[in-house]
């Protein structure tokens, strides 16, 4: 069987940090992802990410995963691509679904020292009337289809929500060209950045606050031909005679994520419940190991936050899995991390921040009082 | 959101399961989302409920008036990710 000292599942923000940090301590390090391309998320971001210049403000969220590829190169990061993880079984045994150059895939067992899983997060469904007609689509798919595959998701879109991804998608797609019809939001005031929304704004995008999709309407070829909204009332339910119908042939639904917890459940790492952060996701300590020894978690799998956590967070957990390797000595870790969690608390600041700094806090408390130290397999 | 639907709404569309069915479990004692996935297939098949695992779990909250904590979340079997037999088959044995 292979035997790798580090398997890192994911190959976005937070799964390239965690290689690099590993592969620069000397570890053997693996890096499997699912996509064409590693980078995650990064590659579908063309706007300039925001923040200190030390969390590369001001770049692009495309040029960082450049960036990232290039340090795992140096580093020495085996990364293999189109490999997909199917299931993490007792003893650190890991299957993958490897890609193979001429397209065929192979399964191939794999023992691995040390975990990380930066799996990330998948969008959110919404149910409405329709909502299985195609042309209904996460907004994250409509980005990856314009941003990465070139190809416009319709002509007329509806974007469901105004968190940052529903405003900087909409943005977005009409660089792309599409008609943004509308935008939809069932709260009484915009989700993300002011700056996201004036720039929806100065391109006379309505954005209809307290109203909800109630229909995806089908046309003749059974795909979306228009929409009907309504207004809402403070429980967000539909107020009967308020119904509106707008044409459109797509409909983006930017309704949040959740994070994707498949494989932290097969490795059998304790949950814990977290709204604010997506729902379940695996307990974790200061050095992002669960509650499982050798098993460590990054980014949004986390919790669903942003690039510049998600790249920290995979930090402290390549230098953690190196620490137990004994490849970085306890007090170099532990100066090493608190700088990390300098940096994140900085990260976690503001009114969008404060709230996930405090829910992280409430995370590393539970572990501390619930498991204490990680179990091991043995 | 809305939480008014009609009972033949898709909810899990992999293994085509609506509304009625989620309620019908849920009528015979299925409490949280492993309750439901056990009666309906719902989280079964090829996404293995990503994509309706949340909608499932608004259904309980609000047919049983529970929290989301409460609806709980599916379990996980390999392969988490849909694989031939073929490749299976053709993997090392150890």
């Amino acid at each position: 069987m292979l035997q790798r000292d580090v398997l890192v599942i994911g190959a976005g923000p937070a799964g390239l940090a965690a290689s690099i940090e590993a592969g620069k301590a000397g570890a053997d390090v693996l890096l499997v992802d699912l996509n064409m391309q590693p980078g995650g998320q990064l590659f579908k971001q063309i706007h300039k990410f925001f923040g200190s210049s030390a969390h590369r403000s001001g770049t692009r969220g495309y040029d960082i995963g450049k960036q990232l590829l290039k340090e795992a190169e140096e580093a020495g990061v085996e990364i293999w691509m189109q490999s997909t993880v199917i299931g993490i079984f007792p003893g650190n045994k890991i299957g993958i679904e490897k890609g193979l150059d001429n397209g065929d895939k192979e399964i191939i067992t794999l023992q691995a020292k040390k975990i990380i899983i930066a799996t990330g997060a998948s969008e959110n469904a919404i149910r409405f009337e329709g909502w299985t007609t195609p042309g209904v689509m996460g907004a994250g798919a409509a980005q990856t289809m314009i941003n990465v595959n070139h190809v416009k998701p319709g002509k007329k879109i509806v974007m469901l929500g105004t968190g940052n991804v529903g405003l900087i998608v909409s943005y977005q797609l009409m660089q792309a060209g599409c008609d943004v019809v509308a935008l939809v939001e069932a709260a009484p005031k915009i989700g993300g950045y002011a700056v996201h929304a004036a720039k929806i704004r100065r391109a006379g995008v309505p954005i209809y606050l307290c109203h909800t999709i109630i229909e995806a309407i089908k046309g003749e070829d059974g795909c979306v031909c228009g929409c009907v909204i309504a207004k809402v009332d403070d429980k967000f339910q539909p107020i009967p005679g308020t119904e509106e119908t707008i044409e459109c042939d797509t409909i983006t639904l930017a309704a949040g994520l959740k994070p994707t917890m498949d494989l932290v459940k097969l490795a059998d790492c304790k949950l814990t419940f977290n709204g604010p952060f997506g729902g379940y996701i695996p307990l974790h300590n200061e050095k992002m190991e669960t509650s499982r020894e050798g098993v460590f978690v990054a980014g949004d799998t986390t919790g669903v936050e942003e690039a510049n956590t998600a790249l920290e967070e995979g930090k402290i957990a390549g230098i953690s899995a190196a620490e137990e390797l004994g490849l970085i000595s306890s007090e170099n870790a532990d100066l090493m991390r608190a700088e990390i969690w300098k940096r994140l608390d900085a990260l976690r600041l503001g009114p969008f921040g404060e709230r996930r700094m405090m829910e992280k806090e409430h995370i590393l408390k539970e572990y501390r009082e619930i498991i204490g130290t990680p179990i091991s397999a043995e | 959101m809305s939480t008014k639907f009609s009972d033949d709404m898709i909810v899990c569309r992999c293994e085509e399961v609506t509304v009625a069915d989620i309620k019908n479990a849920i009528r015979e004692g299925a409490k949280d989302i492993v309750g439901v996935k056990r009666r309906t297939r719902a989280g079964m098949g090829l996404c293995q409920g990503r994509t309706c695992e949340k909608l499932v779990q608004q259904i309980l909250v609000s047919e049983l008036s529970i929290t989301p904590k409460d609806a709980g979340t599916s379990s996980a079997r390999p392969p988490v990710r849909p694989v031939t037999f073929g490749e299976l088959a053709k993997g090392e044995v150890e």
